[in-house]
């Protein structure tokens, strides 16, 4: 029983949220992987991305509120999404056209695209503040949980409750989703596998006749999709806080590079890499230790390795690290 | 004059100093014309010019009797030019099948008799299909990379030293097999290091050197030309 017990715990607090948070790092690095595969540089805007991206599906919410419309149990903000993803596609095609087919014109060196990146990030962030301002914003309505706590026990009979709340099941269900969408073009299609080719060897593809503006549009529409929906997620799943995304910036790059810049397997093992790393690390396991020893050896103690508010340095140290040992990744992707 | 020609080419790549000067290389359907010549006398270099990659300050590229001089190499492919590059010219994480569809890619029309002819040619390909390109050896690799510029259907098939890093026994096969596809009717032209196993092969044969035309000739003349074999094909 008292194992039981600990492992219901150690699935509370580590396994549902680290699937949940990974999913939604996965998201945000696949979209990473895209530009870096496709475009050739590290987009630092993508943070402020998913940001704009949450934020529009935000407005939607609202409007679809005060219209009535809703779409219970789910939140309404799965609703907001589809035209917040044709918003995001707009908006990154225009920044493209303004910003980044410059430098592409002008061959310019990858670290270029990148500093022009940062001032988009700040130029976005500002954008979001001028419109939705810079406070907290509830988005979550509909069904709180799919499995509360309370009911988990008494089923169970077990003293430690197991909680899945509505926004988790639906940020591992969009995740899957996206995921097996994605990899259907990219394997399957000819316009994904035109990107593929176009990611390996850009100048043969140009000899195939590939037509690279095609490819830049294709993936700026993919970038605002898996951009929207990741960032909506986390918004629905933690709360929406436009500061966050700046910080949401270096796990999501983390994911990246840990698990291969330019490889999308390697985005979505990154991202659950990163994800289980920080919720393990910064979880209190006095409770798991307390059902599985004996009593005489209960901590003091909170038994937790790094406190929550340090939860950003455990991505920074995996990236240091990576980048040190393996700087290709685990499925190899480009070296930065 | 040819079906495909570059004539009295002058330039070179970007604002630098011209590599060619008044250089001059063509290629009949069905034939093979060579370009051979010492280290850095611009033999990929005529080879790039006559595919658009660089712009000619002089001179002009014509095919059947068209002036292309202004295209864009990409817009070359659709006049029914194809270009193997001498390094990176297979996508290595694809797997050979894709890398031949990705060939086709400008084609609308149904591309599995040209998939059959290139396994007809390349049987090892047919085997490997379902492989990344990347895993494939060097020789297998060239293999592609020359299949993959056969499924555009071209007139003319440019191949910039085909046999680079392969073993000689990979090399003659890559010859007959060049052979074979210049019987169908394409036009070839190609750059070769190995110059002499290259004239046997080849129906006309440019001596560049320093970016100027050396000698031209059949390729025969050219190994019988003893200036020729002495300065070029080591005695």
């Amino acid at each position: 029983m008292d194992l039981l017990n600990a492992l219901v715990a150690l699935a509370n607090y580590i396994l549902v949220p680290g699937i949940a948070y990974g999913s939604q790092l996965a998201l945000g690095a696949l979209g990473v992987t895209v530009v870096y595969g496709i475009l050739r540089f590290s987009n630092f805007a993508h943070g402020e991305t998913m940001s704009a991206g949450a934020m529009f599906a935000i407005l939607f919410m609202w409007l679809f509120q005060s219209l009535g419309i809703s779409i219970a149990p789910l939140p309404t903000i799965v609703l907001g999404l589809i035209p917040a993803i044709i918003c995001m596609i707009i908006y990154l095609l225009v920044t493209d056209r303004f910003v980044y087919r410059y430098y592409r014109e002008q061959k310019a060196k990858p670290v270029i695209f990148l500093v022009a990146s940062t001032g988009l990030m700040f130029l976005t962030n500002g954008i979001i503040r001028f419109i939705i301002g810079p406070d907290d914003q509830r988005v979550s309505d509909g069904a709180r949980f799919v499995l509360k706590a309370r009911e988990f026990k008494q089923f169970t009979g077990l003293n430690e409750g197991l909680a899945i709340k509505t926004s988790q099941l639906i940020t591992v269900v969009a995740a899957v989703a996206i995921v097996v969408a994605l990899f259907w073009f990219l394997e399957k299609t000819k316009s994904g596998k035109s990107m593929r080719a176009y990611s390996d060897n850009e100048n043969l593809a140009l000899l195939s006749g590939i037509n690279p503006d095609r490819v830049v549009m294709i993936a700026w529409t993919l970038t605002a999709i898996l951009a929207t929906i990741a960032g909506a997620l986390y918004g629905l799943d933690k709360g929406y806080k436009p500061f966050t995304y700046l910080q949401l910036l270096l796990p999501v790059f983390a994911s990246a590079i840990v698990g291969g810049l330019g490889s999308p397997i390697g985005a979505i093992v990154g991202g659950f890499v990163i994800a289980f790393s920080e919720v393990t690390i910064t979880y209190a396991f006095k409770k798991v230790i307390k059902y599985l020893a004996p009593d005489a050896w209960a901590p003091e103690g909170l038994v937790q390795l790094l406190s929550t508010d340090y939860k950003f340095a455990v991505s920074f140290v995996i990236l240091v690290v990576v980048l040190i040992v393996m700087p290709t990744g685990i499925f190899r992707g480009k070296s930065l | 004059m040819s079906y495909l020609i570059g004539q009295n080419m002058t330039g070179g790549y970007g604002r630098g100093a011209d590599i060619l000067h008044d250089c001059t290389v063509g290629v009949e359907k069905g034939e093979i014309a060579v370009i051979v010549g010492p280290n850095g006398a611009g033999k990929s270099t005529a080879m790039k010019a006559v595919f658009g990659m660089l712009n000619l300050r002089e001179g002009s590229v014509m095919i059947d009797g068209e002036d292309i001089t202004g295209l864009s190499p990409q817009a070359r492919v659709r006049k029914g030019m194809a270009f193997v590059p001498q390094t990176e010219n297979v996508f290595p994480s694809m797997t050979v099948e894709d890398n031949l569809r990705m060939g086709a890619f400008v084609r609308e029309d149904d591309i599995t008799d040209s998939m059959e002819q290139v396994f007809g040619l390349f049987p090892i390909l047919e085997e490997k299909r379902l492989q990344p390109a990347g895993e494939l050896s060097g020789g297998q690799r060239q293999q592609v990379a020359v299949g993959r510029a056969l499924m555009t259907q071209p007139k003319v098939l440019m191949l910039d030293e085909p046999t680079a890093g392969v073993s000689p026994i990979v090399m003659d096969e890559l010859f007959d097999r060049i052979i074979e596809v210049a019987r169908t009717g394409i036009a070839i032209l190609m750059v070769e290091q190995n110059a002499k196993q290259a004239l046997n092969i080849a129906d006309k044969g440019y001596v560049l050197v320093q970016g100027r035309n050396r000698f031209t000739d059949t390729g025969a003349a050219l190994l019988a030309d003893p200036e020729v074999r002495k300065a070029f094909l080591g005695g």
